[in-house]
């Protein structure tokens, strides 16, 4: 049987999915929203920076944002491929879409990396 | 049966009608509307990921390259975006965890953990997590 | 309480007219009248050549369903007095080549059906002087939901992907194959799985949901569909990680 990637791309999809809806409304609200308007204490520049610095925090950071990446190609691949009846240009939107996910993970594995 | 009216109609021939899909489908129903509109939260997700990853580099060019950031994320345009990110967030969010339970069984022995227990363990997981996030963007 | 009711009917007649059309026929007006006692009304008394399928009038043949108002319902089970005060609007269930009036061609869904082995699959049968095939009660309850479904389309008729890309198997073929995958009997998992981990199997899904949502039994093919994504994938990782366990 040829063997499909389809499951693969759906487990990135789904992990994504997962990991946004749990992690992303929180981090949005405080990260882009409350600390900015001042709303709460804390979320200063050395916690932020000491946070991030933890390379456990980076490896995290590192596959959440990967994932994230991928979950969107994924649904977006779909959203055109049936959303705007582009049968013709499967191949085309898969490349580009998970091309795109994939250049970003390499640039988010870098700007992890020299962070240190 | 008198003559047939449609001259392209030929008997024993049967003739399909096929109704054509337009372009905007998904504007037919308010169910396949909030069915585009959660697959539309992707983008979101994407630029918040994005984002994450500049705050990140940010973060490492030191106090000044993050106070710039600071006072950009507080223009009234931008924050107007991040409100509507949010929101969109959010949106993912319910949909994506109301959803969980319709893909997942569970288990405990023989017995299948039922939909609703399955519902509270994720919304109690997505507070967990928030409670957490929470702690760690706003120790001192 | 109104006298009558209007409906308005699509006709379609290939060797008179190249588009269908809609006809108008005012039917009398009950409260214990369903949409298709209202269409009965009509052949009996008004116009006898129009066709549509039903059968058994009491929501288990499945032969009956049909687009209300824009939604796939069994006309056997929508009162007309949902509707009020009317016109109802009825035409052939959506997605389905329109042979004649309110019948459209199911050729394509039998062959999807049959294509997921809708039956018990044995390597071996057991002689049948050693009985029957036992099962438990919590063997039965995880398939009963799947066992349900009547065949009627009607989440065929609710999935945008099954109009717009009609190689996909779809929401109830892919329900039924799950009846049997849990059925504790079956030994046909891995002959099924072939069939619907390709792309017009389980993966053209995205979870729009109105399958569920139109299904009159309660079978839940959306589900059925998530789950079976779960199970592609979880089997697709172990085929990866463990190549030497394959058959
Ligand atoms: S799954 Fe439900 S809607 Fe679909 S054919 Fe079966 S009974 Fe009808």
């Amino acid at each position: 049987m040829r063997r499909s990637r389809e499951p693969f791309l759906w487990a990135l999809f789904s992990g994504g999915g997962m990991a946004s809806a749990l992690l992303l409304p929180a981090i949005a609200f405080l990260l882009w929203i409350a600390v900015p308007l001042g709303w709460v204490e804390g979320g200063s520049y050395e916690t932020l920076f000491a946070l991030v610095r933890h390379p456990l925090v980076r490896l995290v950071l590192f596959a959440l944002i990967s994932l994230f990446l991928f979950h969107w190609a994924h649904r977006l691949r779909y959203t055109l491929y049936d959303g705007l009846q582009l049968y013709h240009l499967n191949q085309l939107i898969a490349v580009v879409t998970y091309g795109i996910a994939s250049f970003m993970t390499v640039v988010a594995a870098y700007i992890l990396w020299v962070f240190a | 049966m008198g003559e047939p009216l449609n001259p392209r109609y030929r008997l024993y021939h049967p003739k399909w009608h096929r109704t054509r899909i337009p372009i905007f489908w998904w504007l037919r129903s308010f169910a396949y509307i909030k069915f585009i509109s959660r697959e539309l939260t992707s983008l979101f997700v994407a630029y918040a990921g994005l984002l994450l990853l500049i705050e990140v580099s940010v973060l490492a060019r030191g106090e000044a390259a993050y106070g710039r950031f600071l006072a950009w994320l507080q223009s009234p345009a931008v924050l107007a975006l991040n409100a509507f990110v949010l929101l969109a967030l959010l949106f993912h969010t319910f949909t994506w965890l109301n959803l969980a339970p319709r893909a997942l069984v569970l288990r405990v022995g023989k017995r299948r953990v039922p939909d609703a227990l399955v519902l509270v363990a994720h919304y109690s997981a997505w507070i967990a997590a928030s409670a957490l996030l929470a702690w760690l963007i706003l120790r001192r | 309480m109104p006298e009558t009711i209007t409906l308005e009917v699509q006709r379609y007649r290939p060797e008179d007219e190249a588009e269908p059309v809609f006809e108008r026929f005012d039917v009398p007006f009950r409260a214990d009248w369903m949409v298709l006692d209202a269409l009965n009304y009509i052949k009996d008394n008004l116009d006898g050549t129009l066709s549509y399928r039903w059968a058994c009038r009491m929501g288990v043949c499945g032969s009956c369903g049909m687009m209300v108002n824009g939604q796939p319902l069994l006309t056997c089970a929508t009162y007309l007095e949902r509707l009020l005060p009317g016109p109802i609007r009825v035409e052939p269930l959506k997605g389905f080549p329109v042979i004649r009036d309110l019948v459209g061609d199911i050729t394509d869904f039998l062959e999807k059906l049959s294509r997921v082995k809708p039956w018990i699959v044995r390597e071996e049968e057991k002689p049948l002087a050693e009985g029957e095939y036992l099962q438990t009660p919590e063997q039965l309850a995880d398939y009963e939901q799947y066992s349900m479904c009547i065949n009627c389309m009607l989440c065929y008729a609710a999935c945008p992907i099954y109009e717009l890309e009609p190689d996909f198997i779809g929401p109830a073929a892919i329900a039924i194959a799950q009846r049997y995958n849990l059925d504790s009997r079956d030994e046909g998992v891995q002959e099924r799985l072939d069939v619907l981990s390709q792309h017009d199997g389980i993966w053209a899904c995205t979870f729009v949901g109105e399958c569920s949502v139109v299904c009159p039994k309660n079978v839940d093919p959306a589900g059925a569909i998530q789950r079976y994504k779960v199970a592609a994938t979880a089997d697709w990782f172990k085929s990866v990680l463990t190549p030497w366990a394959n058959r």
